[in-house]
C-alpha cells in the first residue's frame, strides 16, 4: 500500500516542473502522446509487438483493423507487426497458457486492449518511466506509478538501470514517510534518455489507440452531425416562429 | 386566435379521406389525435423548463432503439459479457455509436427528469389536482432508477460488479429477512453469472414494460386534468365561447413546432457528448468500468454513476448500517408524499413567500452537495458534510407542512403573464 | 390573435422544408443501425477462407470440410467416374451445360471443377437446403438400376451425377453449387477465395 501523498510527492519531486500536471489531482506525468500521428503508432505498434506482445494479449484488437486504421498493407502487417502465424482477419491473441504466465510472474499479464482507457495514457507513460532496481522485490525491480508491480522491467535494457533515491519525512503526527526524491542511473540504457521517451510515448500512444480504435472517426464525424442539427435547428426555429406569430 | 375546424374535416382528398374515415369507423384515430394533440390546449406561457418532459420521451424512444440493437450482439453471461461489450465497441459495424447513445442515454435521462421533477417543486406541478400525476411521475422515477442499476451491471466491468454487489448488501440491511432477501435477488451468494441473467432480464424485457405503461397512465392524467404553467395559473376556468381556454393554445401546432426545436438543440448537446466526450470524464462511462469484473478485487475507490450519488451521500452519513438504508429509503418516499405535505394553496413560487424560496433554493443545494459528496472518498469532513445536506434534505420535507401552512403569497393572477 | 397576416405559402414551405430535413436526418440515424445487422468483423474473420489439404484423398473418395457454417465436398473422382459423367446429356439432366450461375465461370465446364478430376461442392441440396449424400456406386437396390453414382438428398429424394448436376424429375432445381476456390498448391485447396485464379 501507498500513500497517494507520498506518491504525489514521488512524482512531484521526479520530474522537472514542465512534465508535471498542473493541478491537485494529476500526480502524473504526461504523455504527452498524439492519436493522429501515424507514425508514431505504427512505431508504437511495432515496438508493442516486439516488447509486451510476448506475454500481453490485446485479444479485441484485429490486425485487420489496426491495417486500416495505420494504413498499413497485408503483406507490411504480416512483414512488420505479425510474427506468430495469426492471419490478418486475427485478434492479437498470445500463445502463453494463462496458469502458465500465472505461475511465472504470480499473476496472469493482463490484457491490454483496454488498458489505455481504464489507466489512462499519462499513467502508462509514467508507468514505463519509472521502474527502479529494488533488490527486496523478487523481480528485481519496483516502480512508482505501481508500488510491487509483478511485472520486471523489460524494457531496462533500452532505459539503463536506475536506483530510486527516497528521504524519511516527518508527517504531523511524527510518522515516517519515505519520499521520493529522484533518480540516479546505474547503468546507461541502448537508447539515450530523449530516446526512451519517445519509445514509450510511441507504445503508449499505440495503447491509447486500441483502447478505442474509433475515437478519431467518431471526433471526425462529431463536426458534420452538429452542422447537420444547426441547420435543422435553424428551420425548425423558423417554423415555430412562423407558426407562433399567432400566438399573443 | 381561430381554433381549427380544420380537425373535423381532416380528410382532404378522396382516397385518403375514404382511408381515413373507414379506419374511424373501426379504430377512434382521429379522435385520440384530437384530444391529445390538436386539440389538447396548453397554457401559452411555458417557458424554458417545460422543454424536460418531452426531453425525457426523446430518451426512452432513444434508449429502447439502441437497447434493441445492443440486445442483438450482448451476451448475458459473466464469461461472456465483458467481451460482447467489446465486440459492439469493435466489430460491430456502428455499434461503437450505438452503444455510446445508450450509455450517454442513461444519464441524459436522469439529467431531463431531475431537471423535469425541479421543475414539478417550482411551479407546484404536484398539488391538487395533479397528485396522482406527481405519484405516477415518481413511480416513474423509481422504476427508471431500478432500470439504470440493473443497466449498469450488464457491462461486467469491475464498477459494474462492485456496484451491484454494495447496491444489493443494501437489502441484507433489513432485520431478519434481509440476508434471504438479497440471496433471492442474486439467485446465488455473490453477484454471479445467475444474477447477471436475471437482470437482463429485467432490465430489457420487464422494466421497460413497465416504464412504458406508467409514461402512459402519467399522459393520460396529465391530459386530463390539464397542464400546470410557470403562473400555477387554472386555464381552464376562463373559457371563450367555444369551451376553449382564453390562455390555451393547440398542443399542435404550438407546442409540437416549439418542442422539436428544444429537442433539436438537446440532441445537439447529446450528439456532442457521443461524438466528444462519450465517457464524459468518467462520469457516464467510469474508467474502472473498463476492467472486467474481478470477484477477488475491489477497485480502489467505489463511487455509483452520478446519478445515485446523493442517494448514496445520505446512505454513507448515517453510522449505522440499517439507519443509512432507511434513511435513504426515505429519502425517495418523502417525494411521493409531497402532495400532502404542501399546505399552500398557491402553486407556483413566483407568488409563493420567501421562506418556500429559501427552502426549495436550499433542497436544491442540498440535492446536488449529496451528488458531489457521494463521488467523492468519506473523509470525516466529507461525511459531516453530507450529515448536515442530508439534515437541510430531510428538513425541506419534515418542516413544509409548518413552513407552508400560513404562507405570505402574492396575489395570483387570473390570467398568465410572461416573464423569464 | 386572428389568422390575419398570415403567409400560408411560407407555412407551408417552412413546414416541408423542416419535415424533409428532418427525414433525411432519421433515414442517416437509422443507416448506421441497419449496417450494424450485417456481418461483424468477426463473423467476417469466422467466415474466411479455409485451406483444405486434399493430400490424402483417394481417387473414388470424399472428403467433407465446413466453410460458413456449411459443409463442402470435395470429391475425387476417378477415369471411369468422369466417363459416367461425360456419357450424361439434356436428356437425363436439367442443366447438363451449368448455364445457371451454380458456379464461378472456372468451373463452368464439362466436369464442373478446375482440375478435372477434382470436384467441390458446397453440399446444400438446391431444394431445400438438406445435405445430400455422396453414393458413388452404381445401381445400388435403393437408388435403382440406372444409378450411376452421384449425390442423393434423402430429404426429398432429389438426384445428381458426379459433377453435382440435377436430375430431371426430382424436386430440386438446380446443380449442386460450386464454392469460389482455388489452388494454393498441387493438393491444397482455398475455398472461399479465388481472387488472381479466372483459370
Amino acid at each position: 500500500m501507498v500513500n497517494r501523498l507520498t506518491l504525489l510527492f514521488v512524482i512531484l519531486l521526479a520530474m522537472p516542473a514542465g512534465a508535471i500536471a498542473a493541478g491537485g489531482s494529476q500526480t502524473l506525468m504526461h504523455a504527452n502522446n498524439d492519436l493522429t500521428n501515424t507514425a508514431s503508432l505504427r512505431r508504437g505498434a511495432r515496438n508493442y509487438v516486439n516488447y509486451c506482445q510476448g506475454c500481453h494479449s490485446a485479444s479485441f484488437v484485429r490486425y485487420n483493423q489496426l491495417a486500416k486504421d495505420l494504413q498499413l498493407s497485408e503483406s507490411q502487417m504480416l512483414e512488420n507487426l505479425m510474427f506468430t502465424g495469426d492471419r490478418i482477419f486475427d485478434t492479437m491473441t498470445i500463445a502463453m497458457p494463462a496458469d502458465e504466465a500465472s505461475a511465472w510472474f504470480g499473476r496472469t499479464p493482463p490484457d491490454l486492449s483496454l488498458t489505455g482507457r481504464s489507466r489512462g495514457a499519462d499513467w502508462l507513460y509514467t508507468y514505463l518511466m519509472t521502474f527502479y532496481v529494488d533488490e527486496k522485490s523478487p523481480v528485481g525491480s519496483n516502480n512508482l506509478a505501481l508500488p510491487g508491480a509483478s511485472m520486471p522491467h523489460v524494457l531496462w535494457e533500452l532505459q539503463g538501470l536506475q536506483r530510486a533515491v527516497f528521504r524519511d519525512e516527518l508527517d504531523d503526527g511524527g510518522n515516517v514517510h519515505k519520499v521520493f526524491e529522484d533518480f540516479e542511473p546505474v547503468t546507461q540504457g541502448s537508447l539515450t534518455p530523449r530516446e526512451y521517451e519517445q519509445f514509450v510515448r510511441d507504445i503508449v500512444n499505440f495503447l491509447a489507440y486500441i483502447g478505442e480504435p474509433v475515437q478519431l472517426k467518431r471526433r471526425a464525424m462529431g463536426g458534420w452531425v452538429l452542422a447537420f442539427l444547426l441547420v435543422f435547428f435553424v428551420l425548425a426555429l423558423l417554423l415555430k416562429k412562423e407558426y407562433w406569430s399567432d400566438v399573443r | 386566435m381561430k381554433h381549427s375546424k380544420a380537425s373535423a374535416s381532416q380528410y382532404t382528398g378522396g382516397r385518403l379521406a375514404a382511408f381515413g374515415n373507414w379506419i374511424d369507423d373501426r379504430f377512434p384515430m382521429s379522435k385520440m389525435w384530437r384530444e391529445h394533440v390538436s386539440e389538447y390546449y396548453a397554457p401559452k406561457n411555458f417557458n424554458f423548463w417545460y422543454y424536460f418532459g418531452v426531453l425525457s420521451m426523446v430518451v426512452l424512444v432513444i434508449q429502447i432503439v439502441t437497447g434493441i440493437f445492443l440486445t442483438m450482439n450482448y451476451k448475458p453471461s459473466s464469461a461472456e459479457a465483458f467481451a460482447s461489450v467489446e465486440y459492439i465497441m469493435r466489430d460491430v459495424e456502428w455499434g461503437w455509436l450505438i452503444r455510446y447513445m445508450h450509455s450517454t442515454g442513461a444519464s441524459m435521462f436522469f439529467i431531463v427528469v431531475y431537471l423535469h421533477m425541479f421543475r414539478g417543486l417550482m411551479y407546484g406541478s404536484f398539488k391538487k389536482p395533479r397528485e396522482l400525476l406527481w405519484v405516477f411521475g415518481m413511480l416513474i422515477y423509481v422504476a427508471l432508477m431500478a432500470e439504470a442499476f440493473m443497466g449498469y451491471l450488464l457491462p461486467w466491468g469491475q464498477m459494474s460488479y462492485w456496484g451491484a454487489q454494495v447496491i444489493v448488501s443494501l437489502f441484507g440491511a433489513i432485520p431478519v429477512v434481509g440476508e434471504g432477501l438479497a440471496e433471492w435477488i442474486r439467485g446465488d451468494f455473490y453477484i454471479s453469472d445467475i444474477t447477471l441473467n436475471r437482470f437482463f432480464a429485467l432490465h430489457v424485457v420487464a422494466v421497460p414494460l413497465v416504464l412504458i405503461m406508467l409514461v402512459v397512465a402519467h399522459i393520460l392524467a396529465l391530459h386530463e386534468v390539464g397542464s400546470n404553467n410557470p403562473d400555477g395559473v387554472d386555464i381552464k376556468k376562463l373559457k371563450d365561447e367555444d369551451g376553449i381556454p382564453l390562455d390555451g393554445i393547440a398542443f399542435h401546432p404550438y407546442y409540437t413546432t416549439k418542442d422539436l426545436v428544444g429537442i433539436t438543440v438537446f440532441l445537439a448537446i447529446f450528439a456532442a457528448i457521443i461524438f466528444f466526450a462519450p465517457e464524459m470524464g468518467g462520469y457516464f462511462l467510469e474508467h474502472a468500468n473498463f476492467e472486467p469484473a474481478d470477484p477477488l478485487k475491489t477497485p480502489e475507490h467505489i463511487a455509483p454513476v452520478w446519478y445515485f450519488t446523493p442517494f448514496y451521500a445520505i446512505l454513507r452519513a448515517i453510522p449505522n448500517k440499517l439507519g443509512g438504508v432507511v434513511l435513504m429509503g426515505m429519502a425517495i418516499v418523502v417525494l411521493f408524499l409531497l402532495p400532502w405535505l404542501d399546505k399552500c394553496s398557491v402553486r407556483s413560487i413566483r407568488y409563493r413567500s420567501t421562506t418556500f424560496k429559501v427552502a426549495l433554493f436550499s433542497f436544491a443545494i442540498s440535492f446536488v452537495a449529496l451528488g458531489w459528496l457521494g463521488l467523492q472518498k468519506p473523509t470525516s469532513t466529507y461525511t459531516w458534510l453530507s450529515r448536515f445536506f442530508t439534515l437541510v434534505y430531510f428538513a425541506f420535507f419534515i418542516l413544509m407542512p409548518f413552513y407552508t401552512r400560513n404562507e405570505k403569497t402574492k396575489p395570483v393572477p387570473d390570467r398568465v403573464t410572461y416573464h423569464g | 390573435m386572428s389568422e390575419q397576416g398570415v403567409d400560408l405559402g411560407r407555412r407551408r414551405f417552412l413546414t416541408v422544408a423542416t419535415a424533409v430535413t428532418g427525414g433525411v436526418g432519421v433515414a442517416l440515424v437509422a443507416t448506421p443501425f441497419m449496417a450494424s445487422m450485417k456481418p461483424s468483423a468477426r463473423a467476417q474473420a469466422l467466415g474466411a477462407a479455409v485451406n483444405i489439404d486434399i493430400s490424402k484423398l483417394e481417387a473414388g473418395a470424399m472428403l467433407k470440410a465446413e466453410w460458413r457454417g456449411k459443409a463442402i465436398y470435395v470429391v475425387k473422382r476417378t477415369p471411369s467416374e468422369l466417363q459416367r459423367i461425360t456419357k450424361l446429356g439434356a436428356t437425363e439432366l436439367r442443366d447438363p451445360n451449368s448455364e445457371e450461375p451454380q458456379q464461378p465461370a472456372y468451373a463452368r465446364n464439362e466436369f464442373r471443377s478446375i482440375k478435372d478430376d477434382i470436384l467441390v461442392l458446397v453440399a446444400v441440396c438446391t431444394h431445400l437446403g438438406c445435405a445430400p449424400e455422396f453414393r458413388p456406386e452404381v445401381a445400388p437396390e435403393d437408388l435403382g438400376s440406372d444409378w450411376s453414382g452421384g449425390f442423393f438428398c434423402a430429404c426429398h429424394g432429389s438426384k445428381f451425377d458426379l459433377a453435382g448436376r440435377v436430375f430431371k424429375g426430382v424436386p430440386a432445381p438446380l446443380n449442386l453449387p460450386v464454392p469460389p476456390h482455388r489452388y494454393l498448391a498441387d493438393t491444397v485447396i482455398l475455398i472461399g477465395d479465388d481472387t488472381g485464379s479466372q483459370a
